[in-house]
């Protein structure tokens, strides 16, 4: 199972240069981009753990590269994400977000089904990995 | 530099071509507009230039492959144009596509290296991650290098800006700049350092004569001029001051025109019995210099080195 | 043309006059001012009129200004008892349509006392409701209104908004993908929910309903939401995305579209849809039902051809676009440039504008003939629907951007390759909009027509799929026309009698 999160995730991994021309787009744009990881993938997982602030001040995507190379050393096994933030009015809201590691192994999710009364039945959706704690979900 | 924008084999180069359209020209002129002297300065940057330039051809013919190493060491000392070298050399490295944005950004040991433990990565980081795009002038560089204190956090600054200069070549040039016989000292210290620099340019000192034209260019450039006297007063005071301590060639320089700018304000503020022209609103006289301390030997009133940038 | 018959015009302000009994003309009765400068809280209208022969421009303004306020057909005694200078409406300006004869624009302004706020219903009952059908009129069309920020204010506006929407289906940089299910009638609960599956699974983020998919006796509503629901999950599980499915809970009453709705929610979709024949109050009720319920509320546009089409009657969908804008739905169906039904690009971007921006300047170009400011309330999601697929991802981001949901139906259904193969040409086509975006900046002309350049190559290659669909699509079409799909109508077209087995 492939996580299809986000921007790209149907085209092959980008290469740090693919990150780099993407994340001087968002730069450009005036975006603050931001390297952040989990281990839980789950697609209402909001708030993924962050690496670093936002980068507000940096003006090349070389430091965003530098971050998710560093984000990598520590955190290779897991999911790991580039995002731009807006601030603008109207937006101050994310403009951009991919995927950009993942582990090397993907067990995707369980959909657990309760059945209810009549023929209604209420879906869960569980990641397999997310169930060893933090920390010990993927090799 | 990136992959994406390989060009078709190339079989012929016009480096004359390449010269003029990179705007290369117009950074060499300009630095030598802009800076009075410096001959040997000026002619180590006309060859690198000159080898970088040929470097892109060899590149494009499939000659040579990967970005060449572009760190340099400056030194020199204080007052002999090394911060404004850099930036033109920011400028320089930028038109001939070997960084991507060519801004300088000017740091300081102490903007490198933090005050308590787990401190010092993130700001040496932060730094190097504002300079990618561009070039970073590390000014008096040998402040990192404490031997005297094992436990010293500049270490730890050093370790992290040796692996970003061998690992994002394509990223930023590094800088490392200050006075001639303590870098020879911290590299003779730090290999790791030596072996990554590819370009050292020496700034040796001005002239008298050469600060005397740099005095007149700099009051120029603010609407003033010396008078006959005051010119000779101030090539008096060149030499006098050279032999002071903490000398700093331009940025002595400076500092007396601004307090003799300073004293002719002054003075024509006591004397004024009536209004006043133009020409006496902008002319330094002999009185207005010879009122430095320096004439009396005294230093006292000059600043220490400043460890910032070297003007 | 505005000092046109200026005597013919002169308001009478003389209550003898005036009051006696008799017919005056509109203009006279001071529905013409051509003086008049229009306040910052007036709703002022933009119609195009095409008076009869003989019929004055001036006189054919008033008479709709008129018609559209206070007017009736006489000066009647009982207007003394109000402040009846205020609620009259007043055309003030009357311009020839260029190269249009006998057509003119005429610009009404009322007064903002004339309106109940938050109620599209009121609204349009004035500004349309007699005076389409007024006998001095060949015609009459109601191209643009301004809304002033005191009206504005008084409507909730979309209940979720593009940027919230984003953060829901945690999905940002990209259109948002959709398909209709086809056949749009015929197919059974259990096989209408495979349909929905295998598109989601296969990249899109939305599969929809069609407008008039509501409960026949082919497919109950609840077996649809039931089976849906399950597909939507499955296809969730399947790809780590949120996903959704827009299930249309249009019903012949209020109680039965809550009742619905709330079975839809039930069942945790992220989204309902309605139509727009269901009426402004119905859809200002279910505006306001999706923000209590955090549900995001599609609209489609059924019926409104009937009055967007014409060019010399009806309204202009640039203004259905402002008053759904203020009733409150998140997406709304809104042209495609490309694709099989109509559109030219500038017009089209207009009403792009109007969903999307906080604020309208003047563009004459786009068909936007007034400032418009949006007073902070939401931004609608555009939605790009019919004859559009993956081969045209270049053209749709050039025209469309990035912040529109692009639907490709009969392209998902009828792929060559199976119903998951388009959502994967396009996700691997039109993901890279940053490019695209950049050489548009540079104006280095149409982004389809990119110079060598890898990245171009590379996201090529992802659409090589759909290219090929394209070709192939159009050779069908000729021979077959229900080819567009194949692989599930093969049998729908036969009705309930044959349903396909997935």
């Amino acid at each position: 199972m492939k996580l299809r999160q986000g921007q790209f995730s149907f085209l092959p991994d980008l290469t740090d240069d693919d990150i780099r021309v993407q994340a001087q787009y968002a730069i450009d744009n005036g975006w603050a981009v931001s390297v952040e990881y989990t281990d839980d993938p789950h697609p209402r997982n909001t708030y993924w753990e962050m690496w670093g602030h936002p980068m507000f001040d940096n003006r090349d995507a070389a430091a965003v590269v530098f971050e998710v190379n560093e984000c990598r050393k520590e955190h290779g096994g897991k999911y790991i994400r580039v995002i731009a933030f807006d601030a603008s009015p109207g937006w101050e809201s994310m403009r951009m977000g991919f995927i950009v590691n993942r582990p090397a192994q993907e067990p995707g999710f369980r959909l657990v089904r309760q059945e209810g009364a009549g023929r209604v039945v209420r879906y869960t959706i569980e990641s397999y990995a997310a169930r060893e704690p933090e920390g010990a979900r993927y090799a | 530099m990136s992959k994406d924008t390989g060009p078709a084999p190339v079989t012929h180069v016009d480096l004359t071509a390449s010269f003029e359209e990179s705007g290369v020209r117009d950074v060499l002129r300009e630095l030598d507009e802009a800076l009075i002297g410096l001959a040997p300065v000026k002619s180590r940057i006309r060859e690198t230039a000159a080898l970088l330039l040929v470097d892109k051809a060899r590149q494009q013919m499939g000659l040579a492959t990967g970005t060449p190493t572009l760190h340099m060491s400056f030194t020199g000392n204080p007052g002999t144009g090394k911060t404004t070298v850099a930036l033109k050399m920011a400028d320089l490295l930028h038109r001939l596509g070997y960084v991507r944005k060519g801004h300088l950004v000017t740091v300081t040991r102490d903007d490198l290296v933090g005050q308590y433990i787990g401190h010092t990565a993130p700001k040496t980081k932060e730094v190097l991650k504002k300079a990618m795009g561009g070039v970073l002038f590390l000014d008096e560089a040998y402040y990192l290098y404490r031997p005297e204190n094992e436990r010293d956090y500049g270490q730890e600054a050093i370790e992290i800006l040796l692996q970003v200069m061998e690992n994002n070549r394509d990223d930023l040039v590094v800088i490392l700049a200050g006075y001639p016989d303590r870098m020879d000292r911290f590299f003779a210290s730090n290999p790791g350092f030596r072996s990554r620099i590819a370009h050292h340019i020496e700034f040796p000192d001005y002239s008298d004569a050469e600060l005397l034209q740099i005095s007149e260019t700099m009051l120029a450039q603010q609407s003033y001029a010396l008078d006959p006297q005051a010119r000779a007063a101030m090539a008096e005071y060149i030499t006098t001051r050279r032999a002071q301590p903490h000398f700093a060639n331009a940025r002595s320089v400076r500092n007396a025109l601004d307090r003799a700018r300073l004293r002719q304000a002054n003075r024509l503020f006591n004397e004024a019995k009536g209004p006043i022209d133009a020409a006496t609103l902008s002319t330094i006289t002999e009185a207005d210099i010879r009122a430095s301390r320096v004439f009396r030997g005294g230093l006292d009133v000059e600043r220490g080195p400043q460890r910032t940038a070297a003007a | 043309m505005n000092d046109m018959s200026e005597t013919m015009s002169k308001t009478i302000g003389d209550a003898k006059k005036r009051y006696a009994a008799g017919v005056l003309k509109y203009a006279q009765m001071g529905y013409w001012e051509p003086d008049y400068e229009p306040k910052d809280t007036d709703v002022i209208a933009l119609f195009r009129i095409t008076p009869q022969d003989g019929v004055d421009a001036v006189e054919a303004a008033a008479a709709v200004a008129g018609e559209s306020s206070t007017a009736t057909w006489t000066v009647v005694w009982t207007d003394r008892l109000t402040a009846c200078d205020k609620y009259r409406a007043k055309a003030y300006w009357v311009d020839p349509v260029p190269n249009s004869p006998g057509e003119y624009f005429a610009y009404i302004a009322y007064d903002l006392d004339l309106f109940e706020g938050g109620s599209i219903a009121n609204l349009t009952a004035s500004i349309i409701g007699n005076v389409f059908g007024f006998k001095p009129l060949k015609a009459l069309r109601l191209e643009d209104m301004r809304l002033p920020v005191a009206y504005v204010k008084t409507f909730q506006g979309p209940a979720t908004g593009i940027v919230v929407e984003r953060e829901r289906l945690n999905c940002y940089g990209r259109p948002l993908l959709g398909a209709t299910v086809k056949p749009k009638l015929g197919l059974s609960g259990r096989n209408y929910g495979r349909v929905v599956y295998e598109a989601l699974k296969g990249g899109l983020d939305f599969t929809k309903d069609d407008e008039n998919i509501n409960s026949q006796p082919f497919m109950h509503w609840r077996d649809r939401f039931l089976y849906c629901m399950e597909a939507v999950n499955r296809a969730s599980a399947a790809t780590g995305e949120v996903k959704g499915t827009y299930l249309n809970v249009t019903a012949g009453t209020m109680e039965e579209m809550y009742e619905r709705a709330n079975f839809a929610r039930e069942l945790g979709s992220v989204i309902v849809m309605i139509d727009l024949v269901i009426g402004y109050t119905a859809i200002q009720s279910m505006a306001k039902w999706a923000r209590a319920n955090d549900m995001i509320l599609h609209l489609h546009r059924a019926g409104h051809s009937t009055y967007t089409r014409q060019r010399s009657h009806g309204v202009s969908f640039r203004v259905i676009a402002k008053w759904m804008r203020l009733a409150g739905v998140d997406h709304l169906h809104a042209g495609t440039v490309v694709g099989k039904l109509e559109g030219d690009p500038a017009a089209t971007k207009g009403y792009y504008d109007i969903f999307r921006e906080e604020r309208n300047p003047m563009a004459l170009e786009n068909g936007i003939f007034f400032d418009q400011e949006w007073a902070s309330l939401n931004k609608m999601m555009p939605v790009a629907s019919g004859g559009i697929h993956a081969g045209q991802m270049h053209q749709l981001l050039t025209y469309l951007g990035e912040d529109v949901v692009l639907q490709f139906g009969g392209g998902t259904a009828g792929h060559p390759g199976g119903r998951d193969r388009e959502p994967r040409g396009a996700r691997g086509d039109g993901l890279r909009p940053q490019r695209r975006t950049r050489h548009l900046e540079r104006g280095r002309g149409h982004p389809a027509r990119r110079g060598p350049d890898l990245h171009a190559a590379e996201a090529g290659a992802g659409c090589l799929e759909g290219r090929d669909f394209r070709l192939r699509l159009d050779r069908l079409a000729r021979l077959r026309p229900d080819a567009r799909s194949v692989d599930v109508t093969r049998s729908g077209a036969c009705g309930a009698r044959t349903r396909p087995a997935p």
